[in-house]
């Protein structure tokens, strides 16, 4: 018997295996790899090993030697020679704005003229190189293991000193993005509640028929691309929009008094509301139609107004449903990029689309991985309070 | 609120107005974007809202000018093509592997089942935009971006977890008995499954493949952080078409996909009438 | 039992990955066949370039050309190039992202005396006007950005100057801009009173900076951003728009091929220009090189001008430009540097902006997110 039990064991466990490697080779070591990008950034300190052991015994105020100055100087040019100094010029100026340029315009111009000094050269191509900061950032730019990306997404930063302060108030932009998303998370989930919920009663107390038609309207939403609701609601809410058409038809608005309902957060909330609002649907209607309707007729049998058999018997039964659709909704809220970047214009953006921006637009990847680090954290532990109160096993698609 | 609560009196009527009233204007919330497509999709001018033309019914305001051109379009059809075959590899390894991990997580001496499932369901928690990245610098490293293995590769990990979730659920009402019956008169373990198991979860398989295919066939993220002009599949294209010039073929396009989706649900649903029992758990 | 199998987990991985690495090599040998991705600009500017030049191209070399298209800006070379998986292997550059891209190494270089001469010998490096070569460039074309109006929009009064667009009180309602940083801090101050040949002078200092952005401040709320160059002639069309900065080629396009009621507003135009470049790290080197050859030649340079109002960057091409292909319009009145629409120019300044690019979009994604 115990041999037999063993035999399933393994049994199972090797079916459950392809698909277990699979995700870890093609989802898991992707996302592990790309988190670590939030702490390893080893490219600088590859790039310029000699001219940052030499920055070791540097005290961090007075300029640099000659000497330092020299070995950097051939570095660069030998980068500029091999035609890989783009990336080492990005991360530095990523520390001090401006040393992009300085780096580039320096190997440039030492690769045309022989240097007799090499500081008075260097500091003639870019005078930065004249002010320790330049020299800091080169030094922390070779950390090759750093905390800065954490720091930056949390709006913080080390001074000069080493100590961890708060960014200027006009660079602060993660925090209060953060919470904006959360707090957007926090608006989606309690309207889809708000809307989800009488929804769900009335397929769930309709007779199958009925029900089973209703329950479709749900479904095709569902099950529809998001690319077309989300182009649905542009051809609605747009300045010359079906909406805004018709408010100027019946007169509530003039041609030039429209209302911009889109590529803002009114966009961004709409939309994303209406895409959500099903997951909100679909778990509430599975709990609420194993709630027998007689248990309603029992408490009016016993005296009890609607209202009050509700509140004492129908509601706390819903809870696990209501648990279920929120955490859901709210889930996917907080990680919601297309809509938002399709509709939300300038002020309707959530912190998945900043990540974006990181990823393509500005490339610093270390920071993009560390606000997706934090935003999987968020997500997790959400998802862990889920199943705890839920299970997985009890999500439906249909 | 139907005729079986009619036996609560105070204001019932009234309540029961304001409920359907109120649910009525969800359903329009929900529905109402979608059927304001279809019709603006056969607009024979490139705008959209409905021209005076279209609102008095006159024929010729309608023209099927965008339909032709999204299908004389070179660019929707090799979108199309991508969309297919990716979903189709995608859904094909999805379910396959996804079945056998179902198998294996439905037995009750799966050792740590929680943490497998947690993993295995891991990419549809994972928000979309981190899980895309990853694979982008995975698969660059590997020298595999732009290419439509790495796009199935990726689909099919996203599409895991729905048949995975969805044979699982289909397995909680499957009766063990019924192998070890057939173990007991000498099928061996592939046999007993083909021939028992197999067509008791075959609804449940079947669903959760196009889940995994759908799910797939809407997908644009990864198609943006992976895909090139080669790999483009529909969404890709309707994701340029409305950043960069919106023009009616979207509809056009976006009309076809309800259209989709309908057949989509019509199979669903026959499946569950036909399997008797509820595929994913209905 | 739980060793065993996290030591087969691991050969599976391992083998799995290998097969995908066989996959893929086998994937791009087989794609191998000469063919070279172009990157351009989309839309009608695409269009002309792929007439002009594409598609002959492929009929002079039998190499096949794959258009595609970029809103421009470093990035996407930049992700390529470091994560070396260069598949674009010609891109259609501004001139500052071109400067900036070639001295971080992004390119490949091109010795200017390779470049084809003129049609009457003379060498490329003297056909070419005062520093309008790179030394990683090919081709080349004079553009503008301008800023343009839907004729519809306006019964009474029409816009005319470049203070009009920021003069929500003359001409009320919604502008487009492009959402970057060049152009609009120059359209800002000029707006706002400085002379055209002291932009940059301004510009190099914190407070003008500032004033840029406090210009652009005041009509901050009316501005829908576009970032594709054919999204204006669309917005201007739908009327989402007002009025809005847009390349003159597109307007032009517009005007021409689709009889769009449009006006270009020339004054304040900020003159810019642009050159093919080889993403460095191609796999398609040879082919790429005998495209950008190919490109370079005046006659093909020019003939870009056949199809939208650009023109070509080397003296001997000026005298090429005819009329557009498809409609007999005469096109020498429709180009930036027509002496009628040459009023208030600003000459985009490629080194300022390739120095001061980064920073100044930074400033400019900060500003757009208050």
């Amino acid at each position: 018997m115990a041999l037999s039990l063993a035999a399933a064991r393994v049994r199972a466990a090797a079916l459950t295996l392809p698909l277990v490697a699979f995700i870890g080779v093609t989802f898991l070591a992707p996302l592990g790899l790309m988190l670590a990008r939030s702490v390893h950034e080893p490219l600088v300190a590859d790039s310029l090993p000699d001219t940052l052991a030499m920055l070791n015994n540097w005290d961090g105020v007075a300029l640099p030697s000659e000497d330092v100055f020299e070995v950097l100087g051939r570095e660069l040019l030998s980068l500029h020679q091999q035609r890989s100094l783009g990336g080492v010029a990005t991360r530095v100026n990523r520390l001090e704005s401006g040393m992009r340029s300085a780096v580039v315009r320096t190997a440039r111009q030492l690769r045309d003229a022989d240097p007799g000094s090499w500081r008075e050269a260097m500091i003639a191509a870019a005078p930065i190189w004249n002010e320790p900061k330049a020299w800091r950032a080169i030094q922390r730019a070779g950390e090759r293991y750093t905390l800065r990306h954490f720091l930056h997404a949390l709006d913080l930063e080390r001074d000069t000193a080493g100590n961890v302060v708060a960014q200027p108030p006009d660079q602060r932009i993660y925090l209060s993005l953060l919470g904006r998303t959360l707090m957007v998370s926090v608006v989606i989930t309690v309207i889809c509640l708000i809307l989800g919920y009488p929804v769900a009663y009335l397929i769930a107390n309709s007779p199958p028929s009925r029900s089973n038609l209703l329950l479709l309207l749900v479904l095709v939403p569902f099950w529809t691309s998001l690319l077309v609701r989300t182009t649905s609601w542009i051809v609605l809410l747009q300045n010359q929009g079906v909406i805004n058409d018709l408010l100027v038809a019946v007169g509530l608005t003039t041609e030039e008094g429209r209302i911009p309902m889109i590529y803002n957060m009114t966009g961004t909330l709409v939309a994303m509301t209406q895409i959500l609002l099903p997951f909100m649907v679909l778990p509430l209607y599975a709990v609420m139609r194993t709630i027998a309707p007689s248990q309603m007729r029992a408490a009016a049998a016993l005296g009890a107004s609607f209202p009050q058999a509700f509140i004492r018997v129908y509601w706390p039964q819903t809870l696990p449903g209501i648990a279920a659709g929120s955490l859901l909704v709210f889930i996917l809220s907080i990680g919601y990029y297309i809509t938002p970047a399709l509709v939300g214009g300038r002020t309707g953006q959530l912190i998945s689309n900043l990540i974006a921006y990181h990823m393509q637009q500005s490339l610093n990847w270390g920071l993009a991985a560390a606000l997706g680090a934090i935003l999987l954290v968020c997500v997790v532990l959400l998802f862990l309070l889920f199943n705890r109160l839920v299970g997985v096993e009890r999500m439906r698609f249909t | 609120m139907t005729s079986k609560t009619a036996t609560f009196s105070f204001g019932d009527r009234l309540a029961r107005r304001l409920h359907l009233a109120f649910c009525a204007a969800v359903f329009v919330f929900l529905i109402a974007p979608m059927l304001v497509v279809i019709p603006l999709s056969f607009n024979a001018e490139p705008y959209f809202t409905f021209s005076e033309g279209m609102l008095a019914l006159d024929a010729d305001a309608y023209s099927l000018r965008w339909y032709r051109s999204v299908v004389e379009d070179e660019e929707w059809r090799l979108a199309l093509t991508n969309s297919l075959f990716i979903g189709l590899a995608a859904a094909a390894i999805a379910t396959i592997l996804g079945v056998l991990a179902a198998l294996g997580l439905a037995s009750p001496a799966m050792p740590g089942r929680a943490l497998v499932t947690g993993l295995l369901i891991s990419p549809m928690i994972t928000p979309i935009i981190i899980s895309a990245a990853g694979m982008f610098f995975f698969y660059s490293n590997l020298g595999l971006s732009q290419t439509h293995l790495s796009l199935i590769l990726a689909h099919a990990a996203l599409g895991t977890p729905f048949v995975v979730i969805t044979v699982t659920a289909t397995l909680a009402g499957f009766d063990r008995n019924l192998t070890r019956a057939a173990a007991s008169l000498g099928a061996g373990p592939f046999a007993a499954f083909r021939r028992i198991q197999l067509p008791l979860i075959a609804p449940g398989v079947i669903a959760g493949a196009l889940f995994a295919f759908a799910a797939s066939f809407d997908e644009v993220v990864t198609v943006l952080f992976l895909g090139g002009l080669e790999q483009r599949t529909i969404p890709r294209q309707m994701w340029a078409g409305i950043r960069e010039q919106i023009s009616p073929e979207i509809l056009a396009v976006a009309t076809f996909l309800v259209a989709f989706v309908l057949v989509l649900l019509g199979v669903v649903e026959y499946l569950r009438k036909r399997g008797g029992q509820s595929p994913v758990g209905q | 039992m739980r060793r065993l199998s996290h030591i087969r987990l691991h050969i599976c991985t391992q083998g799995f990955v290998a097969t995908l690495a066989l996959i893929g090599v086998a994937g791009t040998q087989a794609a191998a066949n000469e063919s070279v991705t172009v990157v351009s600009w989309g839309g009608s500017y695409a269009e002309a370039c792929k007439k002009a030049v594409l598609d002959p191209f492929t009929d002079e070399t039998s190499i096949e050309v794959r258009l595609e298209s970029y809103n421009g800006g470093l990035a996407q070379i930049r992700a390529q190039v470091e994560t070396g998986n260069v598949h674009w292997d010609v891109v259609d550059l501004e001139f500052a992202d071109l400067a900036r891209g070639c001295d971080e190494g992004l390119f490949e270089v091109i010795d200017i005396d390779e470049l084809p001469p003129a049609p009457d010998g003379t060498p490329a490096r003297d056909d070419y006007f005062e520093g309008t070569y790179s030394e990683c460039g090919g081709g080349g074309i004079f553009y503008s950005t301008v800023y343009a109006y839907n004729n519809e929009s306006f019964t009474g009064q029409r816009p005319s100057t470049i203070e009009d667009f920021f003069d929500l009180e003359k001409f009320p309602g919604r502008r487009g801009m492009r959402r970057t940083a060049a152009a609009n801090l120059e359209f800002a101050l000029l707006a706002d009173g400085v002379s055209p040949e002291e932009i940059y002078a301004v510009l190099n200092t914190p407070e003008g900076v500032r004033r840029a952005f406090s210009k652009l401040d005041t009509i901050k709320e009316h501005i829908v951003w576009w970032e594709a160059g054919a999204q204006p002639p669309q917005m201007l069309a739908d009327q989402e728009v007002v009025m809005s900065t847009a390349y003159n080629g597109r307007i032009f396009n517009a005007q021409v091929l689709e009889q769009q009621p449009f006006t270009i507003v020339w004054d304040g135009q900020v003159l810019d220009y642009g050159q093919f470049a080889i993403v460095a790290g191609t796999p398609n080197l040879e082919a790429a090189r005998s495209y950008l050859l190919f490109a370079s030649r005046v006659e093909n340079m020019a003939a870009i001008g056949h199809y939208i109002a650009y023109s070509p960057t080397r003296r001997s091409g000026i005298d090429l430009i005819s009329t557009h292909h498809e409609t007999g319009v005469e096109m020498r009145p429709h180009m930036p540097s027509a002496p009628e629409n040459m009023g208030r120019v600003v000459r985009n300044n490629w080194e300022w902006w390739s120095d001061h690019g980064e920073e100044m979009n930074e400033r400019f994604s900060a500003w757009l997110s208050r």
